[in-house]
């Protein structure tokens, strides 16, 4: 019986040596510990057997059982790992190729420039508000001191509805409703289209768009002016940024100025974006002409504002280098995608 | 404004190098435009004269020429100048000179071009003879009578001396920007004023008296203003006038300043109009019938043949200068042909004359002739200038002795113009301006635009000279002030007080749907605002229809932008098209933007705008039901809830089997509570393929649909509530049905919806199956129906209940049963 012990364990171990799958060493425990497995069948004859001889035989067999248990358990582990490691070998991808593709849309340029324009001045407490595209003669040019004859009134400039309605050739005029709706303090923006009769070609378009900017309150200061918009501008083109205003003239403000900021291209050394000067004319600005004020019925001895106005397209084209205004318009998806 | 800087060195003293001063002059208020040194691009160009002129042997059209360069040798040089002459003073590119060109017949060429020694036809030349072209010149200022050939010099100069230096040619020309305030500036003397306010340095008038003078100028024509639309008719006279070329120092002048000399003098009244920026006409007295001036409006509907030969109409709105007989000159615009002066003329009338702005504006626009006089008036030019701009031609004339002057002048001035005194503070100066300057300092200022300062302490009344017609309330002083003392050197600031940065619910909305539409793969586009009356009858809108009914402009570029848009759809279309044209395989894209309406209220009032949104899909994954899902995911983002698509089969854009109506409830408050009706958000579709056809698009199908973006935004219901999670489980039903062809899902379901009650959660369609089982013109629909219960685990007798509820509804309302399988 030992021998037969001894034969059951050699062959077990061969067979479960021999196996190359989890199924095949099932097939040894079956055979081997099964109900009518052949150490099972040894451990039933031994009820033949003396006390002591089951007692002996019983340790034996017990102790050959433990050893192939242990060993089938050592294979199962082992086979199962090989068969994961066929499986991972197996199932191995190519990494590199493309990802499935999700296609989020993109914002238009001029919208994302708005956005980052309106983030700024919402940042300094301005709120977004807003007017009507067609507007009326007295809103967009008497009520901003542009008088009968002035020559962008003509019909060369402006386009006309009739002859008391236009399309607002400026977002000024949302400064005239707001002083007409609200008192002071005032501090709002107002982005827009404008419309001008420019016929299109690389640098005009006959639609733009604007953001118009209006603070009135008591003691408001040119100084204030310059604070605000130098911060608007380090805020949109990087804290490098300097910033020059210059003397100019509109109707609307007194006295009015002109603000560069240093090239951001070059930093100010000159270059093709800033034809070399290493300026780049950004907006127009000026304390508000007291005859607009008074629009509003504001008591210009106590209260005084500031004003500004800049073009979007121009600052997009400037900030993303875009050489042609007519892009905007074309709505080319190849265009538009490279904003993502 | 073109500035020579030379020029304006003889009114105003500037000690710095020419960067600097346009640097300087940019931030006292005179925006550069340009900046361009002159005379400094060409080397060994020498004065030369023709000492001899010999044919060439071989060309009939080439001469041989000898110069005397200044040096031992005659220098000889083949020329095919048809002007040259013995005895003439010519510029002469020696062998290895570099002139900037461009050679006659040739493009220009940067850097210039470089001049050898060569054969011409077998004769050997040692240089050129150079024209004013190809010296750089434009052909614009070339003088009258040296546009042919080369240039020959109207004087004597040191032979073999530079020529640009001989010429005096080294100049700046600075063009700056005027503003529409200050046309004062728009004359050499206006921007040396500046120069020298800037620079405080000192300034000089030109002078203006002659030394001799003969006999009164009334004795040879009186001047009568019937109109007041002339300010002010100064006459001079000028006698035994020579009419001939200008001296050299006046041409340079002229052609620095970008004028074309012509004669002495022409030039001379172009020569004082750049000076004083007043225009000024010279007429011949020969053509003054009766010697007499009479300014007057036309006759309505007069032919008058201006100076430069084309007749015109006049309307009897238009200023006319007139003599005892005729007209003469459009006042402030053109002289006639009919005074012009000529080689033979003798005497002359020096006109020095105000016309009101707004008039010459419109004259010179209804006659289509806008010329350098009248461009002038229409910004408005002080009358006070007359004089001094009259007594200047004649100084002029007397001193380069093209005539002689007689004395005196005829002078109709009815309303003198007389410097007009603003009051200003100085507190509230600096305090507009965040500085504290002294009164002293901007009295100082003030002085230096040679404007008077009166009263003490704060107040300051302030005296503008009459050329400064900008200068009418405080604030104009506080712009002189700060300008002078430098936009630069104040102070930096944020403003006082605070405010809570706000935008409108309308603009969250917008903000919030593009944000959910490029979620959903949506490119953005913009497109204009107006549109061409031809897109509603491509997308074959109804001839009544309100999209129809455009807002107009009156004078737009052209058709294509010629009325304002009533809805994108048409845009849309035209910017799918173009990608498709593009070889774009798909696209998808939202615009939102307003549309305009007539307001049919009161035509004259503003149009009403309101917000829309268009949406176009097309390319291989793109369906129907793609464009839906967008719209719902959009709609639903929005908090519109029970949103239905209702078939449309009469809308032209589209299919007329693919296109629905897009609707949902919105809740009213009514004397009887609550109530819900359904308004219409847009339509949708597939596009109609004769309208796809009509962009470009007939060789894919497109998806489009028109959103009243304004009603949307009245409908949305952001506000979000939290409702707890589900405490008891959900059971599942399926339903199969077979139906007519015909039977939409839409009925079907709402039926299933109403029937289940309360506890009926969701019902959604997961499959529709057409083929032989079902027969023909028939289609199987599967729905899962979803029974839950807030507060208990429902029974199987409890969703019995409702499942035979919902069943024996379809029956009686539609007539279905299960399909069984």
């Amino acid at each position: 019986m030992q021998a037969q012990l001894q034969a059951i364990l050699e062959e077990s171990k061969k067979a479960l040596e021999a196996a190359t799958t989890v199924a095949e060493t099932e097939e040894t425990r079956i055979k081997v510990l099964g109900k009518k497995g052949s150490l099972t069948g040894i451990l039933k004859s031994m009820g033949q057997l003396s006390p002591e001889e089951r007692k002996e035989l019983g340790q034996a067999a017990n102790q050959v059982r433990a050893e192939i248990e242990a060993l089938l358990a050592e294979t199962v582990n082992h086979l199962k790992e090989k068969e994961k490691e066929a499986r991972f070998a197996a199932e191995a991808i190519d990494v590199t190729e493309p990802g499935k593709e999700y296609k989020l849309g993109v914002k238009h340029p001029l919208t994302i420039t708005m956005e980052e324009v309106s983030k700024v001045f919402k940042s300094m407490g301005f709120s977004l508000t807003e007017g009507p595209e067609v507007e009326t003669v007295f809103n967009n040019f008497d009520a901003l001191n542009a008088g009968p004859y002035h020559p962008s009134r003509d019909m060369t400039d402006t386009f006309y509805i009739n002859e008391d309605v236009i399309l607002r050739t400026q977002t000024s005029p949302v400064q005239v409703r707001t002083l007409l709706r609200q008192q002071p303090p005032i501090r709002v923006f107002a982005p827009g289209r404008v419309f001008r009769c420019d016929t299109p070609d690389a640098t005009h378009s006959p639609m733009f768009h604007q953001v118009e900017g209006l603070v009135v309150d008591e003691g408001i200061t040119m100084a204030d002016l310059k604070g605000v918009l130098d911060s608007f501008a380090k805020q949109m083109f990087g804290s490098e940024t300097r910033t020059k205003f210059r003397p100019h003239h509109f109707p609307f403000t007194e006295p009015s100025a002109e603000m560069d900021v240093s090239c951001f291209k070059c930093g100010g050394k000159g270059c093709r974006v800033c034809k070399g000067s290493g300026w780049i004319e950004i907006l127009g600005c000026g304390m508000v002409h007291p005859n607009v004020l008074k629009v509003g019925g504001i008591d210009t001895e106590k209260y005084t504002g500031f004003a500004f106005g800049l073009g979007v397209e121009r600052v997009a084209m400037l900030k993303y280098g875009i050489d042609d205004i007519r892009l905007f318009y074309e709505n080319d998806m190849r265009f538009i995608e490279q904003f993502k | 404004m073109i500035v020579s800087l030379e020029w304006l060195k003889d009114y105003a003293e500037v000690n710095v190098d020419p960067v600097e001063f346009c640097d300087r002059m940019i931030m006292s208020g005179s925006n550069l435009e340009t900046m361009e040194t002159v005379g400094v691009d060409m080397e060994k160009v020498v004065v030369g004269k023709i000492v001899k002129i010999e044919k060439h042997p071989d060309a009939d059209k080439l001469v041989v020429c000898k110069l005397d360069v200044g040096q031992e040798e005659l220098v000889q040089i083949v020329t095919g100048a048809p002007n040259v002459f013995e005895g003439a003073y010519v510029p002469v590119a020696l062998d290895g000179s570099r002139i900037p060109g461009p050679i006659h017949g040739q493009p220009k060429q940067e850097g210039g071009v470089e001049i050898k020694a060569g054969k011409l036809r077998g004769v050997e030349s040692f240089g050129m003879l150079c024209s004013f072209e190809e010296l750089g010149f434009t052909d614009k200022v070339v003088p009258v009578n040296q546009k042919e050939g080369i240039w020959i010099l109207g004087g004597e100069y040191p032979l073999g001396m530079d020529f640009a230096e001989a010429l005096e040619l080294k100049d700046n020309i600075i063009d700056f920007e005027i503003t529409p305030n200050r046309p004062d500036c728009l004359s050499m003397i206006g921007m040396a004023r500046e120069a020298a306010a800037t620079f405080e340095t000192k300034f000089d008038y030109p002078e203006t008296a002659c030394k001799k003078e003969e006999g009164q100028a009334s004795d040879y024509i009186d001047v009568e203003v019937k109109s007041d639309l002339c300010k002010r008719y100064i006459a001079r006279i000028v006698k035994d006038v020579k009419v001939e070329d200008s001296p050299w120092w006046l041409q340079r002048r002229l052609i620095h300043a970008g004028m074309r000399p012509i004669n002495n003098i022409v030039d001379i009244t172009n020569f004082v109009m750049l000076e004083y920026g007043q225009p000024l006409h010279a007429f011949d007295i020969k053509s003054v019938a009766g010697n007499k001036i009479v300014v007057d409006t036309a006759e309505e509907g007069e032919k008058f043949t201006t100076l430069d030969g084309t007749e015109r109409t006049l309307d009897d709105m238009m200023l006319m200068i007139h003599d005892a007989e005729k007209s003469i000159a459009v006042a402030g615009v053109m002289g006639g042909l009919n005074s012009e002066i000529e080689a033979d003329t003798n005497t002359i009338v020096v006109e020095s004359a105000n016309f009101v702005g707004n008039s010459v504006r419109t004259t010179a626009k209804r006659l289509g002739l806008r010329t350098e006089a009248s461009s002038r008036y229409e910004k408005g030019i002080d009358p006070n200038l007359c004089k001094a701009a009259a007594d200047r031609v004649c100084y002029l004339i007397e001193l380069i002795g093209a005539g002689t002057v007689v004395g005196g002048s005829v002078d109709v001035y009815p309303v003198v113009e007389e410097a007009k005194t603003v009051h200003g503070r100085v507190s509230r100066i600096n305090n507009v301006l965040g500085i504290e300057l002294t009164r002293e300092q901007m009295v100082k200022y003030f002085e230096s635009l040679e404007m008077k300062v009166e009263g003490e302490g704060d107040d300051m009344y302030v005296s503008a000279p009459t050329v400064r017609q900008d200068v009418e309330i405080e604030e104009d002083l506080i712009e002189e002030v700060a300008r002078l003392y430098g936009y630069d050197k104040l102070p930096v600031t944020i403003p006082k007080g605070n405010n809570e940065a706000s935008q409108s619910y309308e603009r969250d909305i917008k903000d919030f749907a593009r944000e959910v539409m490029c979620s959903l793969g949506a490119n953005e586009v913009q497109t204009y605002s107006f549109v061409s009356p031809k897109g509603v009858d491509n997308i074959r809108i109804e001839e009544d229809s309100w999209e129809r009914a455009f807002v107009q402009i009156l004078n737009p570029l052209g058709e294509d932008t010629s009325v304002m848009r009533t809805v994108l759809m048409p845009n849309m279309l035209e910017v799918l098209g173009r990608n498709y044209s593009r070889n774009r395989d798909a696209v998808r894209a939202f615009e939102i933007g307003n549309t305009f309406m007539v307001n049919f209220l009161d035509e004259k009032a503003l149009p009403v705008e309101a917000d829309a949104m268009s949406i176009g899909f097309y390319g291989k994954d793109e369906d129907f039901f793609t464009l839906k899902g967008a719209i719902v995911e959009l709609l639903t983002k929005l908090g519109i809830k029970d949103i239905e698509f209702i078939a449309e089969k009469e809308y032209g854009a589209f299919h007329p089997g693919r296109c629905a109506r897009i609707a949902a409830p919105a809740r009213t408050i009514t004397p009887n509570g609550v109530e819900y009706e359904l308004v219409e958000l847009g339509i949708m579709g597939e596009v109609h393929p004769d309208v796809a056809e009509k962009y470009g698009l007939g060789g894919t199908r497109a998806y489009v649909a028109e959103l009243m973006f304004n009603v949307a935004t009245e409908m949305a219901d952001t506000e979000k509530v939290f409702k707890p999670l589900p405490k008891y489980p959900a059971t599942s039903r399926d339903i199969a049905l077979v139906v007519d062809e015909a039977m939409t899902v839409g009925e079907i379901e709402k039926v299933i919806k109403t029937a289940g009650g309360k506890i009926l959660r969701d019902v959604k369609l997961f499959d529709v199956y057409r083929g032989p089982q079902v027969g023909e013109n028939k289609k199987s629909v599967a729905f899962a129906l979803t029974y839950r219960h807030d507060e208990k685990t429902l029974t199987d007798e409890d969703v019995q209940t409702a499942q035979n509820q919902v069943l024996a509804a379809l029956e009686k309302e539609l007539g279905l049963t299960l399909r069984d399988n």
